[in-house]
């Protein structure tokens, strides 16, 4: 809502420029919860225009187009000017720009050579000043302008505009008046409220019934007749408009948006020769059509609230009128309608055909209902005024319910606060927004008509700290009850964050929008949740996976010229689509257990992922499958957790280098490096490698786990001895372990893989598996007839699970 | 085996022995040239030894006088040759340590160097303030049923206010399922399970329907907070706000709050944090101009209020008898001010150049 400045002063009297300046008002305002978005300063950037008067004017002929070269005298000397514009004589008094003026842009004036003439200043038009969108030609002066004068002063060009930003339960400030109001109660004076206008009794006028009760309770109808149609609107109407950021149209259309702006109240003009009999105010009928005033022919639904005659549907009730009685050139009689329609069938509507506008944004806020006559009296009254009308009978069908009333006791806002209010203020302020009050100890407070949103204690409350203002309330800590600190699951992921940092990974935070191309590349047949409205079309689908959001940040890493790069994100992943047509429960009271379960169920799967992506070198060496792996692992270890790794072929991993990672032998991720299929497809760096794993598993099994038993450091020697077995090549160096560790019993300390043979001297599809064993026991030291024997039950125990046969034997 | 030269034992033959020994030692270089001269000085066909195996030729009376000289000389080459190799060794040291010299500013980088978002680290140090107050940390999905997002936090069906949301949503067509566009259900989450009085913080990524830009991000982090007690007031929201202010950006920075409207909590509040660059400085007359703070004095952070009775009845709290306050934030713009952060795809893109400065705790 762009406010000017001088014409919120018309209503607050004792609001001079002295007593406040723009900037303090919007400082005010802003105060009492306006938001006063920023302060915009008009004409303030034009000087050096002054009256002056044409005194002659020669035709030149020699161009395309009319050019004329004129002199005009501003009183101290006579200056020659060429001018393009037609819509002036000799004699007529102008805004003339003399060498030095400054007119918006900023465009400075000089003395220049044009058409072969010498041009010694300009003769402005209205939107060369900065004053509207009429460029039709110059602007001719009222006769009566002193020579000389300075415009801007004469004009009253200088004007402030407050840009506030109106939220939703501020209806009433999207009028001059609901700030005005605002404003007056800001400084404590008193405000001239434009509503109150003595409005002439109902009788007689065109016939409207309202059929539906429920998208409209008021309608006032008021007719003009013998309307000049060609005269324009004049400048201060123009002015304002345009200050306030509206076009300027027609007398009729101007002056409607005038008291819209004003007022608040949306009103439409009809014209009256067109409308066929009487209004009546009803939902559409079904595959009923109506063409808007934007030339759009469009099919009705049977919510939409209509204004129709006997043809049929000719507005779209508070939202677009129609093109059949359309306010035109030639109209001399206007139907002014000023309704209250309900909020909520206003919004629909609005929202159904796409049509926001000036009035669906106001009724959708709520309109002051008691507004309408007197919003239908100030139209009527300007067209009287400005466009030779004639004044005709209205029509008034008011079915509003009663006004509410509020119980509060005084006591309540001081409640609220935290501090004490004295009863006389808790009453001015409420009177101050407009309510009535009675009562002592608790009071009924009847809101007024415009505060719609006034329904309950809370809000009244709110009313008296706001304009007391919220920097008087105290400043005090709450006691909060012991608390436990974060559970062992807050803590753990942000062990598992820390530990992905230490892997040497960098943690990036992607938006979680992704495409159907890149799932199918990936494959795995992950179905994720669909967008209705997603912010590109291309990308509508939230991610069942970490991996798109890394590998599209890897590659723009790459292309931004990084060579090595190692990324990791944790982030909540959607793994299930959801379910819709679950019942919403209702808001009065705590909904069962049923229906809150019922609402989780219908949630997505979202389990929180970690994720991690390299390319490039690392250490010095290509990076490769192990280095996802290892992180992982250590991912694993950080969080207390032993995960083992298994060959699998899946998805978007390299058939022969990928390993499922394994928590208690079930499957909570994936590890290794990217099939080259999907490293061409999503044009990586070649051999890029991944993981993901599921982290909430994680965290719930690290959690699961309790603290950590000690181990017990035995102070005897340990005993080292070396075993090489040969497998076939298949068999998985884990399983050998495994084996190994199962057969040397408690004995065993530590294990080592340290030597990986295959060829000749094991033959043909085996390979050798060295591995050094540290035995050591708690109590004593071992003899030489335990240590074999503990590596004699090793070996044996891998002869028999993988067939291992002891190298050399 | 020729007989014992006896004339080796001359004092004159010794002091010459001797003296070659020493010269030998002394004009030795390097420490590989060592043995040669000791061999030739002290070794078993040294002049030396040759004299000592010819102390049996001399008669008795003039054995013990011989061999007194002799040991004299003995001894004192022995100790010219010891004390020669010590100071060989010493000079091989350095010289060895010196071509061992490496460049410590030439590091390999073989412990590869990772980050954690700041995003992240700063809501971790967020959330510890209100831990340490005593406050709990609370969590909620980030698809989200409307009942939660809206319907339980006072957005009627068709008020405006859940338009200005700019919802994503979630199909099929009446799912009723949405983004969640703050975090706000996680109060009604937290006050349907826990049990009062309730003190949580909510740290979360929540989604709008904005395209990213330099200034907007369709996902951003919040920080929430909900007390619900008996005797709250909207003191006790100020009180708190500027306990967390003075916590997290800077000792004695206040919060200010200005009316607006929120469906959710009444009265409400816009929240603004004093600049804690120019602590306000930069607004007052004269004042040296603010780029943090566009020489404002005030940083606007997000917004807060008193919780709506209609919220606390939606979760089964009786207004009547509990009261609380709620407030959210923005941590994408915490992170900007607080690091200078001009553009917010810096945040969201992924460029590892941008995580890495931040180390692990930001
Ligand atoms: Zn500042």
């Amino acid at each position: 809502m762009r406010v000017p400045v001088s014409w919120l002063r018309t209503f607050v009297p004792g609001l001079t420029e002295e007593v406040a300046s723009a900037d303090a008002i919007a400082a005010a305002l802003l105060r009492a919860g306006l938001e006063v978005e920023q302060v915009l300063r008009v004409g303030g950037d034009v000087t050096g225009v002054v009256v002056g008067r044409v005194l002659d004017v020669e035709e030149l002929t020699d161009f395309k187009k009319p050019i004329r070269f004129c002199h005009v005298d501003v009183g101290t000397r006579v200056h020659d000017v060429v001018c393009g514009a037609t819509n002036f004589v000799a004699g007529d008094l102008v805004a003339f720009a003399a060498p030095g003026a400054v007119l918006p842009g900023p465009f400075h004036i000089a003395s220049r050579q044009t058409y072969g003439r010498t041009s010694d200043g300009m003769i402005c038009s209205t939107r060369e000043l900065g004053l509207g969108e009429e460029h039709d030609g110059i602007l001719v002066l009222p006769p009566d302008s002193p020579l000389g004068a300075d415009v801007v002063e004469l004009l009253q060009m200088r004007d402030e505009v407050l840009d506030i930003a109106v939220t939703p339960d501020r209806g009433y400030t999207l009028s001059i008046r609901g700030v005005a109001r605002e404003a007056a109660t800001a400084f404590g004076l008193p405000f001239a409220d434009p509503a109150l206008l003595d409005v002439p009794p109902a009788s007689g006028g065109h016939p409207v019934r309202i059929d539906d009760e429920t998208g409209a309770d008021r309608y006032v109808a008021r007719t003009v007749t013998g309307l000049d149609p060609a005269t324009p609107s004049p400048d201060w109407l123009q002015r304002r408009l345009t200050l306030a950021g509206m076009r300027p149209i027609s007398l009729a259309v101007d002056v409607t948006n005038h008291v819209l702006l004003e007022l608040g109240q949306p009103l439409h003009a009809f014209d009256l020769d067109k409308v066929k009999g009487e209004i009546v105010v009803r939902r559409a009928e079904r595959r009923e059509r109506l063409v808007t005033l934007d030339g759009q022919d469009r099919a009705l639904d049977p919510g939409d609230l209509v204004i129709a005659d006997d043809s049929g549907a000719v507005a779209l009730a508070g939202v677009m009128g129609g093109a059949s009685t359309e306010v035109g050139e030639a109209t001399t009689s206007v139907l002014i309608e000023s309704a209250h329609f309900t909020p909520v069938s206003i919004a629909r509507t609005a929202r159904r055909h796409k049509l926001p506008s000036e009035a669906s944004k106001r009724f959708e806020r709520g309109v002051d209902p008691a507004l309408a006559p007197a919003a239908a009296e100030a139209a009527v009254r300007l067209l009287v005024e400005l466009g030779g009308a004639t004044a005709g009978p209205g029509t008034d069908v008011d079915r509003r319910p009663d006004p509410i009333t509020i119980q509060m006791p005084v006591g309540q806002p001081g409640r609220v606060a935290g501090r004490e209010y004295e009863p006389a203020v808790v009453r001015g302020r409420l009177e101050d927004v407009g309510c009535t009050v009675s009562g002592d100890v608790v009071l009924t407070v009847t809101p007024p008509p415009w505060r719609p949103d006034l329904t309950g204690q809370a809000d009244l409350v709110e009313e008296v700290i706001r304009l007391e203002g919220y920097d008087t309330v105290p400043i005090a800590l709450p006691t909060a009850p012991a608390g436990h600190g974060l559970t062992a699951g807050q803590r753990l992921r942000r062990t598992a964050s820390r530990a992905l940092a230490a892997a040497g990974l960098v943690e990036v935070v992607i938006p979680p929008f992704v495409s159907e191309e890149v799932l199918d590349v990936l494959g795995g047949g992950m179905t994720p949740p669909r967008l209705l409205n997603p912010l590109a079309d291309t990308e509508a689908l939230l991610r069942p996976s970490l991996l798109p959001g890394l590998l599209a940040a890897l590659q723009r890493n790459v292309g931004r010229g990084l060579h090595d790069v190692a990324l990791y994100e944790t982030g909540v992943v959607f793994v299930t689509p959801g379910t819709a047509g679950t019942s919403t429960p209702p808001v009065t009271h705590r909904p069962t257990g049923e229906e809150l379960a019922a609402l989780d169920a219908a949630l997505p799967v979202q389990p929180r992922h970690a994720g991690l992506v390299l390319a490039g070198t690392r250490q010095g060496r290509p990076v490769d499958w192990a280095d996802a792996a290892e992180a992982v692992v250590a991912l694993g270890r950080a969080l207390g957790l032993t995960l083992e790794l298994r060959n699998v072929q899946w998805g978007p991993w390299h058939p022969g280098r990928c390993a499922e990672v394994l928590l208690a032998g079930q499957r909570v991720g994936f590890a290794g490096e990217l099939h080259p299929r999907v490293v061409t497809a999503l044009q990586l760096p070649g051999r890029t490698v991944a993981a993901e794993v599921n982290l909430d598993v994680l965290v719930a099994a690290a959690e699961e786990a309790g603290p950590v038993r000690a181990p017990v450091v035995s102070p005897y020697p340990p005993a080292s001895v070396d075993v090489a077995l040969v497998v076939d090549a298949a068999t998985p160096a884990a399983d050998v372990e495994s084996a190994l560790r199962a057969g040397a019993g408690e004995l065993l300390e530590d294990l080592r893989l340290f030597d990986v043979y295959a060829g000749p001297q094991v033959g043909e599809g085996r390979r050798s598996l060295a591995y050094a064993l540290r035995l050591r026991a708690p109590d004593r030291t071992l003899t030489d007839t335990e240590v074999l024997g503990a590596r004699d039950a090793a070996v044996a125990e891998a002869t028999r699970r993988v067939g291992a046969v002891l190298r050399g034997a | 085996m020729s007989a014992p030269d006896v004339s080796l034992l001359e004092p004159d033959r010794l002091e010459s022995a001797r003296d070659a020994a020493l010269a030998a030692l002394a004009a030795t270089g390097a420490l590989d040239e060592l043995p040669a001269v000791r061999t030739a000085h002290l070794g078993d066909r040294s002049p030396i030894a040759l004299a000592r195996r010819a102390i049996g030729g001399l008669p008795g009376p003039e054995k013990a006088e011989a061999g007194k000289r002799l040991n004299v000389v003995l001894q004192v080459v022995q100790a010219a040759y010891d004390e020669r190799r010590t100071e060989l060794e010493a000079d091989r040291d350095v010289r060895v340590l010196a071509e061992e010299t490496v460049d410590v500013t030439a590091l390999p980088g073989r412990l590869p160097v990772g980050a954690r978002h700041p995003l992240t680290t700063i809501q971790e140090r967020a959330v510890d303030v209100f831990v340490a107050m005593g406050w709990e940390l609370a969590e909620g999905p980030e698809v989200e049923h409307e009942w939660f997002n809206f319907d339980a936090l006072n957005f009627g069906k068709d008020h405006p206010a859940r338009e200005m949301q700019d919802t994503l949503f979630l199909g099929p067509e009446d799912s009723g399922l949405v983004m969640r566009t703050h975090t706000s259900p996680v109060q009604v989450r937290s006050l349907l399970t826990r049990d009062l009085p309730v003190y949580v913080v909510v740290p979360g990524r929540v989604y709008r329907a904005d395209a990213l830009d330099a200034t907007h991000s369709p996902v951003f982090a919040q920080l929430e907070g909900l007390a619900v007690d008996e005797g709250i007031t909207m003191a006790h929201l100020r009180g708190t706000l500027d306990a967390f202010a003075s916590a997290m950006f800077g000792e004695g920075l206040k919060t200010r709050l200005r009316p607006s409207y929120f469906p959710f909590t009444e009265p409400s509040a816009e929240l603004d944090l004093q600049c804690f660059a120019c602590r306000g400085a930069s607004a007052e007359p004269g004042g040296e101009p603010c780029r943090v703070c566009s020489s404002e004095g005030w940083i606007e952070v997000g917004g807060c209020g008193m919780v709506n009775p209609a919220v606390l009845r939606a979760a089964g709290v009786d207004p009547e008898r509990y009261s609380g306050f709620a407030f959210g934030m923005g941590l994408d713009r915490a992170v900007m001010f607080r690091h200078g952060v001009t553009d917010i795809r810096d945040l969201y893109e992924g460029d590892q150049r941008f995580t890495l400065p931040f180390g692990t705790e930001g």
